[in-house]
């Protein structure tokens, strides 16, 4: 997958989860739970929203990887298979 | 029971606060248990001077009151010392605004040192503190500071411009905005810079016991949230909970993971662990699996009170995620907020060398009522015993009158009104105060059995409460959010069982006419639930429907929805008018 169509993908589960963000003015340094505002469980949701659709496989210990948007499409990519 | 009971050894025992349960019981008087405060130097009470003044006055303000972990990394540590003036200069601002006692000052904030100077100085000047959790949208927000008339307001310029400023100027009460650091926007004080102008003494206001102290919100499952008023005599219920249920004690390092924002988090997150002398520690970040498990071992917390959903996360992560951590600085955990399932009692042994001990209380009863206690044996999926000074029954109604029931019968969770972290009304509504006592008893709302050992078991809700993360939530608050999107007819909110949350929020709604369900349009929903009324608040996920299941007198029937998703009987639907479609 390119970086342009991970963080497609990324934004598309993450809008899914928490449909008050907009797209349009999402800023790829934005930190997830500071500025986005998620929660512990709309992150958990995200993670397994992430697992179902491209397959990666995200530990706990990775969890901090995911802490933006630009942070979270670079270990994606990292993972892919 | 498919779980075998937990025995503490004679040696745990002896280690506990409170070795002999059972003779703690029945020797118990308040009045006795008034020798764990001061009371000020010329009479009356205050909770900011049981929890930082007369550590200092005795020779103790060097101990660490505060030990705070930033989010970046940053440690700080606080003396009782510092807090007091801090809570002082505070006080001083709030007076040289010409705010005067029993004005109401609001936080809304992350949880930083401030905060706690902010509530300890509202109530040493005599002014009651009402923490609100900053993830909620301005909805509810709004509500209650307008039903806890706020005078004050303490919250960040991030909060301030984001969820408030818009509609600020339609909060008649509110007479101050502080913003936390430096700087603040236009019509705001900058609380910085106010601190740091202050005097660092005020002579504490001299409340007297039956004062108002604090405001705690709760929802109910009509009507709009409640505002739970405590007052300064609550404190000795916090000092003898957090010793007897928490084993709280001068030194202890304890770290009470829950936001002030909730009740846990001011009666145990703020006042228990400072009038018991404890270092506590403050994280301002949120939860972190690893980040938790490094800060129970660098900062040797011997005493730990968090929550189920929290548990749960740890154990989604496995056992093998705590491997390499030293945990034996760890002497009691414990856990509130929900029903801890058995198998997290059980985890806690086997991951920390403890079990967790569960307890039960509401933010009606301002402190802990029922608990697991260290010497007690546990048996995992019981809430405890009532605590010495509480009498707890359970209860079912016969015509106007009460009768308590026997063991192993299932019934309403009551208490015997009188002790001293009772609340005292909710705010503005007499006749739904007036509705939770009958009989003599106080009602929880919570259904219950006792077991033949003395034993509480939690059995439900009685009502449509849903509790997810911990937090109550009220139907009505969600149903009314939902509503005011264009697309929405009606709606009805429940609850529905989720293994990590305990519960989540699920919306089903009809629409108005010129609107077609889709998957956007349920995000589009979606996303206007979560602005209004914040992540903690918001359904998780909205189904459509044709139309909800209501009674004659055109109530929706949330209970018989519930009923149908979990393929659960549908009970009594002689009131069922039209049906869901």
């Amino acid at each position: 997958m390119t970086p342009e169509k991970m963080r497609a993908a990324f934004v598309e589960e993450l809008v899914r989860v928490a449909p008050d963000i907009d797209p349009a003015t999402l800023a790829d340094d934005d930190h997830l739970q500071d500025d986005l505002e998620l929660d512990s469980m709309d992150f958990l949701n995200l993670v397994s929203a992430l697992h179902r659709r491209l397959g990666i496989e995200i530990a706990e210990a990775d969890y901090g990887q995911l802490s933006s948007t630009r942070s979270a499409v670079a270990f994606l990519l990292a993972r892919q298979g | 029971m498919a779980w075998g009971a937990i025995r503490k050894p004679a040696a745990e025992r002896r280690k506990a606060a409170m070795p002999d349960p059972d003779a703690a019981r029945k020797g118990f008087s308040w009045q006795s248990a008034a020798v764990l405060l001061d009371g000020l130097p010329d009479g009356g009470l205050n909770i900011a001077h049981e929890a930082l003044d007369r550590h200092v006055a005795a020779g103790h303000g060097g101990e660490i009151a505060i030990r705070w972990l930033g989010k970046d990394g940053a440690r700080r540590d606080l003396s009782y010392a510092e807090m007091a003036a801090m809570a002082a200069r505070f006080a001083n601002v709030l007076a040289a605004q010409g705010l005067r006692r029993g004005d109401r000052v609001f936080a809304l904030m992350g949880r930083t040192p401030e905060l706690y100077a902010v509530a300890l100085g509202t109530m040493k000047a005599g002014m009651v503190f009402t923490p609100l959790f900053s993830a909620f949208g301005p909805g509810p927000i709004r509500t209650r500071m307008e039903i806890g008339e706020a005078s004050v307001l303490v919250t960040t310029a991030a909060i301030y411009s984001h969820k408030i400023a818009d509609w600020r100027a339609e909060i008649p009460s509110l007479r101050l905005v502080l913003i936390v650091g430096d700087a603040a926007p236009e019509g705001c004080m900058a609380l910085g810079p106010a601190l740091a102008a202050a005097p660092d003494h005020f002579a504490t206001v001299a409340t007297k016991a039956d004062d108002m102290a604090l405001i705690h919100f709760t929802s109910g499952t009509t009507g709009r949230p409640k505002g739970v008023v405590h007052v300064h005599q609550a404190v000795l219920g916090h000092a003898l909970t957090g010793r007897m249920a928490l084993e709280l004690a001068p030194g202890t390092v304890y770290w009470c993971t829950a936001d002030p924002g909730w009740v846990t988090g001011t009666s145990y997150g703020i006042i228990a662990p400072l009038v018991n002398r404890c270092t506590m520690i403050v994280d301002e970040a949120e939860f972190d699996l690893e980040r938790w498990y490094a800060t129970l071992v660098r900062e040797k917390v011997a005493v730990w009170y968090t929550a189920p959903t929290a548990i749960r996360m740890m154990m989604r992560a496995g056992a093998d995620a705590a491997k390499g951590y030293d945990f034996s600085a760890l002497q009691f955990l414990a856990s509130v907020g929900e029903p801890l399932n058995p198998e997290a009692v059980v985890w806690g042994q086997k991951v920390f060398g403890k079990p967790f001990h569960d307890n039960w209380w509401q933010t009606e009863t301002g402190g802990i009522m029922i608990a697991n206690t260290r010497a007690m044996d546990i048996f995992p999926g019981s809430m405890g015993q009532p605590l010495p000074g509480i009498e707890a029954g359970i209860v079912t109604r016969k015509g106007a009158a009460l009768v308590e029931l026997g063991p192993g019968e299932i019934g309403e969770l009551a208490l015997r009104p009188g002790w001293p972290s009772m609340m005292r009304a909710y705010l503005h509504e007499e006749a739904r105060y007036a509705k939770c006592f009958v009989d003599g008893w106080y009602l929880s709302g919570d259904l219950a059995m006792r077991d033949a050992r003395g034993y509480f078991w939690f059995v439900g809700r009685a009502d449509d409460l849903i509790k997810t993360s911990g937090h109550l939530i009220g139907p009505f608050e969600v149903e009314s959010a939902l509503i005011e999107h264009p697309a929405v007819a009606e709606a009805a909110v429940i609850g529905l069982p989720d293994e990590t949350a305990g519960e989540v929020v699920r919306a089903y709604v009809t629409l108005n006419a010129g609107f077609t369900a889709s998957e956007a349009l349920e995000q589009e929903i979606r996303g206007h639930t979560r602005k209004r009324l914040g992540p903690a608040v918001a359904p998780r996920e909205v189904v459509f429907r044709e139309s909800l299941p209501k009674t004659r007198s055109g109530k929706i029937m949330r209970r018989l929805l519930k009923a149908r998703e979990l393929g659960l009987p549908e009970g009594d639907i002689s009131t069922l008018e039209t049906d869901e479609r």
